[in-house]
């Protein structure tokens, strides 16, 4: 049985952050961090944290032991501060420590069921909390990576397929009117997606957000108060604003502070078909950035846009002040409740249970890297097909949450569409 | 004619199936009786006359590990041998062998004669006799009954076979053979899900009246590779095959006519597979390809018959000739017997458990073509699994499995219990996720140790496989024991880097591009050992670094194999479960939690509340 570890404390903000870790390596995971004296069972003791970098934290450590505690198993609690950068730092130095790795969700839950440390009742309501955290892991792969980025992980679905594919073609057929060599295609197929891979987990995404700022950005109609309202939020004329639709052709950015956070507000052209081409090619800017946005807002006033909202983004009814309902940036009537609304989302975006998505996915594409760095080198430098054709599994399989679940029918159906297969 | 009106284990059907099915039976000491509308039609080739390849070699080497009679036969009529991927790493090669189709089926015929506890039976059964859920026995044509306390069904393609050549059809279970319909009905009134498959055969060819001159011949390895582990050399003369290929005017023939086509002209509502399309398939779905590729394998050494294995076809037979002649060296070719479309019945095999026992009926298993799958390989590996475990029922023991991790037997009935078929089911070697560890050199070592504790395995294989083993380890051990720092290695010419890390040399024969020789002088053992046993020990090692790490993952999916889903469970009661989940369940009913992982939408919460269930009525049980 392997060492598991995750953040075992509630999501969302909070002074102290538990990280759980359970198996039979538990507490020489402790020692790895740098613990030299453990706590005796039971008793918490401050310790402090580090790795190769330096120290980590002062943590409570509390440790239980097999037979004691809640998996079953050997398990140790570190009561970190509860800040980002320590739970990120914490983790990342845990998925270095040998035999350890991050529990699948649920995973704790399974082991102490199966040693008997739990009753019906009580899983009744943690599968509550594992089904709203596998939710919450669904829902947040695709936020960590949405924007540019988050778009090509279809193409990467398509590249992988189509790889594995082919190295399978000229492995299982090799009897039939298959290409011989297949390592070209193959290694450019790779090459490809190794490239959006590394740049991802060189500067992940949602890391970049935190520290240069979420992207808000305002949608709708032409004339339906998108400036004023940028206006209203920046409490200064940064935008254009006059009554003739299409005014604002250029995508303005105005930074500011929300709830703590660094937004940038992007007030883009109005959405409308147009005949005229500087204004059609400011439209065509202005979906692309409000797409790759964190977050959109939408100002409705009855009009037909050629962007819909997407999960989480927010729909106001534009202004407030001819309608009275929704927004109004001129009278500012709502305006405390949309700046309520954004904050709140770009918080969660920002929050605790990314960090630990953050940080799966960066363990993932790492791992991801590695097997599909080695299904190239066994492919072309040492042409041992049936190896990379596993790296490339496994590969494909730590980017399972990213591009879905990739089968083996995916890769014959590739196959069977691509090649006239059957003698 | 009968002594006994009562077996322990009956069969119906002499297929590859039911013949090892059948023998497994037989072989673990339950009385067996094998039902078969023609006996000497037992164990006869109806497609191509080709045993193994890639993924079916290796369910070969598995039913041959297990002592089964498909690998013994075919080397006695093995008349071409190639090893598929020679050049590609061991894990995926697969010996393939062209069959003489009569020497084959009187092998088969003889093994079966000479099997203790096996009697054969010329008959139609017509029904099952069934009473209080369980089945014990069979009904033939003309009134007899027979008592079994456990029955195999192996019908292949008999239940509703209907054969189409063009817009012309007529039932039937192969051309020339009545199917099966009364016992297909009482099935179907089980209530077990019956889909519709097709598969197809290209006509026949007279090969006195074949070119062979203007064709290019492909012939065997220099080297053949056996299919049977007991096996060392061909055991009659060997040929070489025609190839040719189809044209323009062919593909021409062939477009002109597509509507009388039984396929085309939509007389056949049966689903083919993908990997097996008939030439108008192929015409049509690869319309850019002006040819086509035709392996011109002979069916026996004193048969003229020749099997044009790539133009399976359902045209009309005027047709077939018509095309067929456009192809080089076929241009006055006789057709002995026009190709033909055959839809049949098959049952959906997640109505199955994992010893491939049907769910609805105790005592009655059901292997090959009837779930779904297509080739004698993948029919005659689940024979062993259903006839081993028939036995075993009849014998008070508990059940026989394979797993995913252990065995391509393993990959097929999990792959068939739990996903089902959308097309007749083939072995790929993609479909093993193990596939570095299920190799066709070490079936034995995977198998055979299991056949033997069970008493499946006779004397003289487990013998041989002791002694094999005995070899093996003696030379491992000898290569074990050498510690060599990479200076020594240098000096003896291995290209290693200076990391100063010492290496045995069993690690050192497994580094790419070593010669097998370079340490004899080191490990006498070794260096005394047969070729093919040193080359085991290689094998082994080379791939035993990928084995090692890919043990987390199989220890995983045996831990899930292992927590079976009692068959009485109630999703619906288990709060929690959303209905979407609880419907695919109820449908599915996985006997494992690694079958319920398979399930599509099937989440981490679901599994823990599935699990807290199996926990909670075991407890209540055993209390």
């Amino acid at each position: 049985m392997d060492t598991i570890y995750a953040l075992a404390s509630a999501r969302g903000r909070a002074g102290v952050s538990v990280l759980r870790i359970s198996g039979p390596l538990a507490f020489e995971t402790v020692r790895g961090l740098g613990v030299e004296t453990l706590p005796e069972p039971r008793r918490a003791a401050l310790r402090r944290l580090s790795d190769e970098t330096g120290p980590l934290d002062d943590a409570l450590v509390l440790l239980f032991q097999k037979g004691a505690s809640f998996t079953g198993e050997d398990v140790a609690e570190l009561h970190v501060h509860g800040s980002l950068a320590t739970i990120s730092a914490v983790l990342r130095a845990l998925s270095k420590m040998p035999g350890c790795r991050l529990a699948e969700a649920g995973e704790f839950t399974r082991r102490a069921l199966e040693n008997g440390c739990l009753d019906l009742a009580q899983v009744e309501g943690l599968a509550d909390l594992i089904d709203a955290e596998t939710e919450s892991q669904r829902r947040q792969a695709l936020r960590v990576l949405s924007g540019a980025i988050g778009r090509r992980a279809d193409g990467w679905r398509r590249d992988l397929i189509r790889a594995a594919a082919l190295i399978e073609a000229t492995i299982d057929f090799a009897d039939e009117d298959v290409p011989v060599d297949v390592r070209p295609e193959v290694n450019a197929l790779l090459d490809t997606v190794l490239l959006d891979l590394r740049q991802e987990v060189a500067g992940s995404r949602a890391a970049e957000r935190i520290r240069d700022g979420f992207e808000v950005a305002i949608v709708g109609a032409p004339n339906s108060g998108k400036s004023t309202l940028l206006n209203a939020l920046a409490g200064r004329d940064a935008a254009l604003t006059s009554d003739v639709a299409g005014t604002t052709r250029d995508i303005i950015e105005v930074r500011m502070d929300m709830g703590g956070l660094a937004v940038t507000v992007l007030d883009t052209a109005g959405l409308r078909t147009t005949d005229d081409p500087v204004e059609t090619l400011g439209i065509e800017r202005a979906v692309q950035r409000a797409k790759q946005a964190d977050l959109r807002v939408f100002l409705d006033d009855g009009n037909p846009l050629s962007l819909g909202p997407i999960e989480n983004d927010i729909v106001v009814g534009a202004k407030a002040d001819l309608t009275g309902v929704g927004v109004s940036g001129l009278t500012g009537q709502g305006l405390d409740q949309l700046v309520q609304d954004i904050t709140k989302y770009l918080q969660t975006l920002s929050g605790q249970s990314s960090t630990i998505t953050r940080e799966r996915h960066r363990l993932a594409i790492s791992n991801a890297i590695a097997h599909l760095e080695s299904a190239q080198d066994e492919l072309i430098s040492k042409a041992k097909d049936e190896v990379a054709a596993e790296a490339l599994r496994h590969g494909i399989f730590e980017l399972d949450l990213l591009v879905g679940r990739v089968d083996v029918e995916d890769l014959l159906g590739e196959i069977f569409s691509s090649f006239c297969i059957g003698k | 004619m009968f002594h006994v009106k009562h077996y322990a284990v009956i069969v119906i059907g002499g297929g590859h199936a039911g013949v090892e099915a059948a023998a497994a039976s037989a072989r673990l000491g339950s009385r067996t009786l094998l039902i078969s509308l023609d006996t000497d039609k037992i164990g006869v080739m109806s497609c191509n006359p080709a045993i193994g390849g890639l993924g079916k070699g290796h369910l070969v080497r598995e039913i041959d590990a297990l002592d089964g009679i498909m690998g013994r036969a075919g080397d006695l009529a093995g008349i071409q041998y190639r090893l598929l991927n020679r050049r590609k790493g061991a894990a995926v090669q697969g010996p393939r062998i062209q069959a003489d189709r009569k020497l084959y089926r009187l092998a088969v015929q003889d093994a079966l004669k000479a099997t203790q506890n096996l009697d054969l039976l010329a008959g139609e059964v017509v029904g099952l006799l069934v009473k209080d859920q369980k089945v014990y026995g069979v009904e033939l044509a003309g009134d007899v009954q027979i008592h079994a306390d456990a029955v195999v069904l192996t019908s292949g393609t008999f239940l509703n076979g209907v054969i189409h050549i063009g817009d012309k059809r007529h039932v039937g279970g192969r051309m020339g053979d009545r199917p099966s319909v009364r016992l297909a009905h009482q099935l179907g009134d089980l209530g077990l899900q019956r889909g519709r498959l097709k598969t197809g055969t290209p006509p026949r060819l007279d090969g006195r009246s074949i070119n062979w001159d203007r064709l290019e011949h492909q012939a065997g390895d220099e080297h053949p590779v056996m299919l049977s582990f007991l096996s060392s050399v061909p055991a009659v003369r060997q040929v070489s095959c025609g190839v040719t290929h189809t044209n323009e005017k062919t593909h021409e023939v062939v477009r002109a006519n597509l509507s009388r086509s039984a396929m085309y002209g939509g007389h056949i509502e049966g689903v083919g597979p993908r990997y097996c399309p008939s030439i108008e398939d192929k015409i049509v779905r690869f319309a850019e390809k002006d040819s086509h590729q035709i392996f011109l394998e002979p069916e026996g050494l004193d048969d003229t018959t020749v099997y044009p294995n790539g133009i399976s076809t359902s045209l009309p037979a005027e047709v077939q000739e018509d095309y067929v002649r456009t192809i080089v060296g076929l241009e006055n070719v006789k057709i002995t017997q026009p190709g033909y479309a055959i839809e049949y019945d098959f049952f959906d095999p997640r109505g199955l458990t994992d010893t491939l026992e049907l769910r609805a009926i105790q005592n009655f298993w059901m292997a090959g073509q009837i779930n779904g799958t297509t080739g004698y390989e993948e029919a005659g590996a689940q024979g062993v699994i259903a006839g081993l475990n028939a036995a075993l029922r009849v014998q008070g023991r508990g059940p026989k499995t394979f797993s995913r991790t252990d065995s391509y037997l393993g990959v097929m009935t999990s792959d068939l219990i739990s996903r089902g078929v959308t097309e007749p089911y083939r072995m790929f070697t993609s479909r093993a996720e193990f596939r570095l560890s299920l190799r066709a050199d070490n079936a034995d070592q995977r198998l055979t140790q299991s056949g033997i504790d069970l008493g499946l395995v006779h004397e003289g294989r487990a013998h041989a496989y002791h002694r094999k083993m005995e070899l093996v380890e003696a030379g491992r051990a000898d290569l074990d024991a050498l510690q060599l720092t990479p200076t020594e290695l240098q000096a003896r010419g291995v290209k290693i880097s200076k990391d100063g890390v010492r290496r045995s040399g069993l690690a050192v024969l497994a580094i790419d591009g070593v010669a097998r020789g370079v340490l004899d002088d080191l490990a006498p053992t070794f260096a005394s050992l047969p070729e093919d046993i040193r080359q085991q020990i290689i094998t082994d090692a080379v791939y035993a670094q990928y084995t090692d790490r890919q043990k987390v993952a199989a220890d995983a999916l045996q831990r899930d194999e292992a927590v079976a889903i009692p068959s009485d469970i109630d999703f619906r009661s288990i709060s929690g479960l959303s209905n979407e989940l609880v419907v695919k369940l109820v449908c599915n009913k996985p006997a494992t939690i690694a079958a319920a992982k398979q399930i599509e939408g099937m989440t981490p919460a679901a599994l823990i509340l599935i699990l807290a269930r199996i926990k909670r009525d075991g407890v209540k049980r055993a209390g």
